[in-house]
């Protein structure tokens, strides 16, 4: 399976690596969809224009869903103002471009500031209440979400804004399907930015320290990692990754506006959940999935328009949660008692 | 136990309040106070759900909408007596809040928080795809208006109502088998409780309770519905509301039922912030530091407050 996730546990995953029929079917699903998707595409114009924009518009919402991804794995929370934080953080690109900096400038300025804003909030805010139920902690996001989306107002007023455009306007024709240089843009940097997670996750003994504090926290501060830090540098690049999907959504949006990450949010819970919500690879492909079938839907079923993306989200959501509650590369969850 | 029945004494302190009220405040205050009681019907019916199954709900902005857009449907398109429309709201909302409830069977915590909250975040948009039935983004205005003495007399008649009907559910065999559910689904289902049974009620009576305060909510508009209402922002004032009140406390729910109804006037008042904005800085701070600082709401705080006069006694 794939990359991201993380080693087993001794004698629990690896057992002879044999395929069982539930790891099959989803294989045996996706590359049905990749098949469908092909065909699709040399069969009509349309239909490959269609796709390409799903892809460059769910490779936002997978980059979102990587970020929930993050800070549930660690802390078994699902954090609500994860979007809200995201559009913080691009109204902050947005003031630093105001003053001056280039887009790239801003852009990297903005993911250390959201580093430090995400790590800064896990300390003062999350960590109080971590230990006291899920609940807690969920209100306590949810006062985020309100508290950001008044700061913001506050701070920007409630009138749209706009960004400079970070890969211009042009496109590329293949075989008449028009791809902008944004859509392009898009896709690398959210892909860039998944692989060095990815890498750091991998690579790095601090990412080492990160898994072993999400796995096994007890066990992990016995060997000295020191979990509290793992956890708060875990929001930290969740916030990262956040600020990467909200500066990629609103050049596709054309618009800043304080409301922008909502509908965006549904799509990356269904993405994430999709992906099995501890699978960061799973979010990612959860999030091509549900960008690709929103902008088909949308395209080809005309009871579906476009205001009703968001319900529909709703819909296969719930669908997912009731079919396959563990996702596609989800573990079933074994509670003992 | 004894916390979650209150003593006749504060019940009456109350009642008589309420009555006296309307002859002290101004028109727009009773308003206000309309605006709390519809809330203190919301934040009854999520503390039934959350505080009692330890299920949690961010969606229930989602069956305020149902039963408010019940009232202006009914309303508008057969003259219905607007107190039979809040029945029906009633039980259209304890039907459709027993279907979510049949999901929510198979999931929990985290699970069941992003379902609800998505639920919340896509109703609104359901209204703009059926706009000739449901009026679009315009809305749908009922064919009645009311004045605030009005609504203020309903919401409160109904808050003594629903709460009675909550004291009578919660202090028997449901109640015990509500707060089984919530302390461990595993000792309750070895005890004989029928876990479906009892979750799904309880997410169907939540749901009828906002419901109703759903279409009170309405008729406190002058009677209109529109979709921009019924924002994300409507389904977290609740769970705040609860958040705020803690568990099983009248004074508690009456606590966060005048925090979450008041708040949103009162700080359009307060200098620098001002406005919108001013409201949700002011909610958002407000929430987060009460969770910090009082884990169990005001009910809570309250319980706290009053052991040491006891054990003094």
């Amino acid at each position: 399976m794939s990359s991201l996730e993380t080693p087993a546990i001794p004698g629990f995953r690896g057992r002879g690596g044999a395929l069982d029929a539930s790891t099959a079917a989803v294989w045996l699903f996706l590359l049905g969809a990749a098949i469908f998707l092909l065909i699709g595409c040399l069969q009509s114009k349309n239909f490959a224009q269609l796709t390409v924009e799903g892809i460059a518009l769910g490779s936002v919402y997978g980059s979102l869903a990587l970020a929930l991804v993050l800070v549930y794995r660690a802390t078994h929370v699902i954090n609500f103002a994860q979007g809200e934080l995201a559009m913080f953080t691009t109204y902050i690109a947005y003031a630093l471009g105001l003053r001056g900096l280039s887009y790239w400038e801003a852009f990297a300025a903005t993911l250390a500031i959201a580093f430090v804003l995400g790590t800064v909030l896990q300390v003062t805010l999350i960590r109080p209440v971590q230990h006291r139920s899920a609940i807690a902690v969920v209100i306590v996001t949810v006062g985020l979400f309100i508290l950001i989306d008044g700061i913001v107002n506050w701070i920007w007023g409630g009138d749209f804004k706009s960004m400079k455009s970070p890969f211009g306007f042009g496109s590329f024709d293949v075989g008449g399907v028009v791809i902008p240089h944004l859509y392009v843009g898009m896709v690398a940097v959210v892909f860039a930015s998944a692989v060095l997670v990815w890498a750091l996750f991998r690579f790095t003994k601090l990412g080492l320290g990160m898994r072993a504090a999400a796995l096994r926290p007890a066990a992990a501060a016995l060997v000295g990692v020191r979990v509290d830090s793992m956890l708060a540098i875990g929001w930290g690049l969740a916030a990262t990754l956040g600020a990467v999907a909200g500066l990629m959504a609103e050049p596709s949006q054309l618009f800043l506006s304080s409301t922008m990450m909502q509908p965006i949010l549904v799509y990356a819970f269904a993405a994430a959940v999709l992906g099995g919500l501890e699978s960061p690879a799973g979010a990612l492909v959860g999030g091509l999935l549900i960008g690709v079938t929103l902008t088909l839907i949308v395209g080809y079923v005309p009871e579906i328009s476009s205001e009703m993306q968001v319900p529909f989200t709703f819909a296969v959501l719930l669908l997912i949660l009731l079919i396959k509650p563990s996702g596609l590369f989800g573990r079933r969850e074994v509670r003992r008692v | 136990m004894k916390r979650q029945i209150p003593a006749l004494g504060s019940l009456l302190v109350v009642a008589a309040v309420l009555c006296l009220l309307p002859f002290i405040l101004s028109d727009y205050d009773v308003s206000l106070a309309a605006q709390v009681g519809i809330f203190f019907i919301a934040v009854l019916g999520l503390n039934i759900l959350t505080g009692y199954t330890g299920q949690i709900s961010i969606g229930h902005g989602a069956f305020m909408m149902i039963g408010g857009y019940t009232t202006a449907v009914m309303s508008r398109d057969h003259g219905t007596n607007l107190v039979v429309t809040m029945l029906m709201a009633f039980a259209i909302c304890f039907v459709v809040g027993l279907l979510v409830g049949l999901p929510a069977l198979r999931l929990s915590g985290v699970y069941l928080a992003l379902v609800t909250f998505a639920l919340a975040v896509s109703l609104p948009y359901i209204p703009l795809q059926y706009s000739t039935f449901l009026g679009g983004s315009g809305g749908v205005q009922s064919a009645q208006t009311v004045s605030n003495l009005w609504v203020y007399t309903a919401a409160w008649a109904c808050s003594a109502v629903l709460f009675v009907l909550a004291w009578l559910i919660l202090r028997g065999r449901t109640g015990r088998a509500f707060r089984a559910v919530r302390d461990s689904e595993i000792a309750a289902v070895a005890s004989g409780v029928e876990l479906p049974v009892y979750k799904t009620l309880a997410f169907g009576i939540s749901a009828a309770y906002a419901g109703v305060a759903g279409s009170l909510f309405v008729l406190a508009a002058n009677g209109f519905a529109q979709p921009s209402e019924f924002d994300i922002f409507l389904s977290l004032q609740i769970l705040i509301g609860a958040a705020v009140a803690g568990l099983g406390s009248l004074w508690g729910i009456l606590i966060g039922a005048a925090f979450v109804g008041l708040l949103p006037q009162v700080s359009t008042s307060i200098p620098l912030i001002g406005a919108q904005h001013g409201r949700d800085v002011v909610f958002g701070a407000a929430v987060i530091l009460i969770m910090l600082l009082l884990p169990d709401g005001f009910a809570g705080l309250l319980a706290r407050l009053r052991r040491p006069t006891r054990a003094r006694a």
